[in-house]
């Protein structure tokens, strides 16, 4: 180990999963910057997973890891497209403005 | 089951695999003006067929795919549960997508894949095989939610969906790395020997605990995870809400349960906590917050949070009793569920559909038979004894009870009382208010039949409820056995 070991790289995970978490809650401007957090939400948990499999020399993690890569990616282009359909009904992205139903 | 080809207990899974995907070429190459039907049609035969091969797979454990998925009585119990709320889901949206305008073909190939995920879930025995039939089952979910395409409120329902439910994806993600990472096992069978041998939890593991249990919530729609919920059944299109209300819930605490009792079991007191917590919650939300919704697809949204609260005090209990007890109230929670939203996909006014409490009063005396089946559904949900939800409710109490989780079970007694106001309300407006406009008539044989068999049950279950009671308890049996 040359001074970067398992607690840096889950320490950047951390930190990383809670910019994405807090870009959801937080954001008030537009929905692609959500779709952006999740996208980030899930890197970072790849990370944490390459990190663990790396110290454990077990592969499972970096398997693990490729499949949540797919289904981020299916994951996103769903997302994208009720984003579409979601524009063209409200001429809008703003989250300030997905307020159809409240209570 | 040695000498048998290693994927054989997955045969239902691979069969509506390929049923899906043979669909969605049949309706790609079909005629336009019939493909809708014909894969409709297909779909619901590809569902009884699935049905079928859930039910001949045989009762004994057995693994494939090298540990990932296993199936036994408990995963036969939910797969048939879960593919029985699909197939009626589907044939109740029938008429009301044709209605609307809305019907393709592609809605019952996404159902199906659907069912797919779910029946992964039910069946899943390494976090990999959790969180791929999880994703599988969650992304058709938000194509359908989103399905009325030109309807704002469906479209905005999709997108929340999507978003908290990716969130939600996420968390569960994260809570499984940390588990991997502290126990260096993704599969059921080497998470429990590990979390066994280990004696007590470290306080990172039990941080990925927490966060499996939340990613999971949101699936069930436990509170503090409840949010999306109300407004994702309000705003898609009924069927799918009827949909929604059924089996991804069942799927998911299928999940749920196999998650926190076979790999988890050993950390019993450590999650038990955090699920009488939730439980309370979702019990209380459940009954306060439906007393003053004026939508029946939204009161449905949030009697659903308080049934998911009283279930979750049989996973509370942890205990053989309590997981029979969960799975009695889903089955019964099935059949009176389907049978409400038959009544409400039944409201229609001037051939339109409408969703107002309000628009009930006088059924009575418009439509005296709907009234009377909506009032057995009424009387099922809010646990009035002699109708089936009694029992269910009487099963979770009294495993909470045995269990010594006194303080639970007076929460969820309180609780039903305050819900059951809100339940008696409908049956009082249908009976004692004076109709504005009274409602059409009701004219979809289908939806006429589900509602009398759907009633039927609810009403005769307390004559013959054995049959049920005894699978049940094979089936917790099997699941805390393996």
């Amino acid at each position: 180990m040359t001074g970067i070991g398992l607690g840096h790289y889950l320490t950047v995970a951390a930190i990383l999963f809670t910019l994405g978490l807090f870009g959801i809650f937080v954001n008030r401007k537009n929905v692609i910057v959500i779709l952006m957090s999740i996208e980030l939400m899930l890197l970072a948990v790849n990370i944490n997973l390459v990190a663990f499999s790396a110290h454990s020399n077990d592969v499972t993690g970096q398997i693990f890891a490729m499949f949540v890569l797919t289904v981020a990616a299916a994951e996103a282009a769903i997302g994208l497209a009720i984003l579409v359909v979601y524009h063209r009904n409200r001429g809008s992205i703003e989250v300030e403005d997905i307020n159809m139903m409240k209570g | 089951m040695t000498d048998l080809p290693i994927w054989v207990p997955a045969v239902p899974e691979m069969f509506v695999a390929v049923a899906g995907m043979a669909l969605l070429l049949i309706g790609a190459f079909s005629r336009s003006d019939v493909a809708e039907r014909i894969v409709t049609n297909l779909t619901l035969a590809a569902m009884l067929v699935a049905l079928g091969f859930v039910l001949s797979v045989g009762g004994g454990t057995a693994t494939a795919f090298g540990g990932m998925f296993v199936t036994d009585v408990f995963a036969i119990f939910m797969k048939v549960l879960v593919v029985l709320g699909a197939l009626l889901a589907v044939l109740m949206s029938r008429e009301f997508l044709a209605h609307e305008g809305i019907g393709r073909f592609e809605y019952p190939v996404l159902i199906l894949f659907a069912t797919l995920g779910m029946m992964v879930m039910i069946s899943a025995n390494n976090l990999m095989s959790v969180y791929l039939g999880l994703e599988l089952q969650s992304l058709c979910l938000y194509v359908i939610a989103a399905f009325h395409r030109d309807s704002l409120r469906s479209s905005e329902a999709g997108l929340k969906y999507f978003v908290l439910g990716a969130l939600s994806s996420g968390m569960l993600l994260y809570g499984i790395s940390i588990v991997y990472g502290y126990t260096g096992n993704t599969g059921f069978a080497g998470l429990a020997e590990s979390l066994a041998a280990n004696g007590p939890a470290e306080i990172g593991l039990i941080v990925g605990l927490v966060f499996v249990i939340a990613g999971l919530a949101f699936k069930i729609s436990a509170v503090p995870f409840h949010m999306w919920t109300p407004d994702v059944y309000e705003g898609a299109p009924t069927p799918v809400t009827a949909f929604f209300s059924v089996a991804p819930k069942i799927a998911a605490f299928a999940l749920i349960l196999r998650v926190m009792l076979d790999p988890f079991g050993p950390l019993i007191d450590e999650w038990r906590q955090v699920i009488v917590a939730i439980a309370i919650a979702s019990m209380a939300l459940g009954a306060y917050a439906a007393i003053a919704q004026t939508n029946i697809k939204r009161l449905m949204a949030y009697s659903s949070i308080g049934h998911v609260g009283y279930a979750l005090m049989g996973l509370a209990a942890g205990t053989a009793d309590g997981v029979r007890g969960v799975l009695i109230y889903f089955a019964i929670y099935l059949v009176m569920n389907i049978g409400a939203f038959a009544c409400i996909l039944s409201m229609r006014r001037h051939g339109d559909p409408v969703e107002g409490i309000d628009d009930l009063a006088g059924l009575s005396a418009s439509n005296p038979r709907m009234a009377l089946v909506l009032t057995a559904f009424m009387f099922s949900l809010a646990g009035i004894p002699w109708f089936a939800g009694f029992f269910g409710k009487l099963y979770v109490f009294m495993a909470a009870i045995d269990a010594g989780l006194y303080v639970l079970a007076i929460f969820g007694v309180l609780a039903s009382v305050v819900a059951a106001y809100y339940y008696l309300r409908i049956v009082k407006i249908m009976y004692f208010d004076a109709a504005v406009e009274p409602l059409d008539r009701p004219t979809s044989r289908t939806l006429g039949f589900v509602m009398v068999v759907a009633a039927l049950l609810v009403t005769t279950f307390i004559v013959y409820p054995a049959p049920l009671v005894n699978r049940a308890g094979e089936a917790a049996r099997s699941l805390l056995a393996g």
